[in-house]
């Protein structure tokens, strides 16, 4: 009797793992890079080639460098926020315009505003794939000494900013 | 003296010299090597070498351009591996974690193989 239920049981497992396996969204992939050095760089500002930003422009306030291209639909939807947040949070908000044509860009903030206090040009991902980078929008926000303590995959709006991210801003500015 | 100062010379000459010696046909070959191994973080199922998106364009550029620093192909799958993780290679490590992977298929053999053997009887 008891041999004979073994299969049934087995299905059951099996099914069970399945069923825990399906519903994880296959495109969060972890960071690897939370509570690590942000990775050293040198890339020019998006409006002026000339001007060469490194991770140290990152240290004087908590940073929040955001992925973002003119190519990227969901980058538009989560604009308008970023235009909120951008002269109200104790913050810098560093864009980092990825694989993008620089006019391109240029054009794209002049449309939708520019709320970002600096803005790295990488259009050959030099420094997205060192930010294990896998699509835009993503965001990541550093301390004062220069560590990634988060990461965020997609759209920030108002749920995520108030649940997720901001805690982790107002933590780091109370030490 | 005059020989201190032509070691570091040699050096950079000899050094020069490593890296233009390295032919164009096996930089392809190893640079393809790794980028099977490597999977397109973008479109998951693909490895870098046989995708089309622009990410997976920019991994290949960034193997090509260790390969020519004169990284081995296990550094740099180690240097892509530090910023996405055990996913981006497309054969699972043998680790603690991946354990139960490797090595259920064995068990699950053997298993049925002794209730098969033992079913005869």
């Amino acid at each position: 009797m008891i041999r004979s239920l073994i299969p049934l049981f087995t299905l059951l497992i099996v099914s069970t793992i399945f069923a825990v396996g399906l519903t994880k969204d296959p495109r969060s992939i972890p960071s690897q890079l939370i509570n690590q050095k942000f990775p050293s760089f040198s890339l020019s500002e998006l409006n002026d080639a000339e001007n060469i930003i490194t991770e140290k422009d990152l240290l004087n306030k908590v940073s929040l460098v955001n992925v973002f291209g003119s190519w990227c639909a969901a980058c538009i939807t989560e604009h308008p926020f970023l235009m909120g947040i951008s002269d109200k949070e104790n913050i810098n908000l560093i864009g980092m315009n990825w694989r993008d044509d620089r006019v391109k860009a240029i054009n794209w903030l002049n449309y939708y505003g520019d709320p970002y206090d600096k803005i790295i040009y990488d259009d050959e991902s030099t420094l997205a794939i060192q930010l294990g980078v896998t699509g835009a929008p993503e965001s990541f926000i550093i301390d004062f000494q220069g560590q990634i303590r988060y990461k965020h995959i997609g759209i920030i709006n108002k749920k995520n900013w108030e649940k997720d991210i901001l805690p982790i801003i107002n933590s780091i500015n109370k030490i | 003296m005059k020989k201190c100062f032509l070691i570091p010379l040699l050096a950079i000459a000899l050094s020069f010299n490593a890296i233009s010696k390295l032919p164009q046909s096996d930089i392809d070959l190893r640079s393809k090597e790794i980028g099977k191994s490597l999977r397109c973080v973008v479109c998951q199922n693909q490895s870098i070498e046989d995708s089309d998106a622009p990410l997976a364009a920019d991994m290949r550029q960034i193997v090509k351009k260790r390969i020519l620093e004169g990284d081995t192909n296990d550094e740099i799958i180690n240097y892509m591996r530090r910023q996405y993780g055990d996913f981006v290679l497309l054969k699972p490590p043998f680790q603690k974690n991946t354990l139960a992977l490797w090595i259920l298929p064995f068990m699950l053999i053997m298993a049925s193989g002794a209730w098969f053997f033992k079913a005869k009887k």
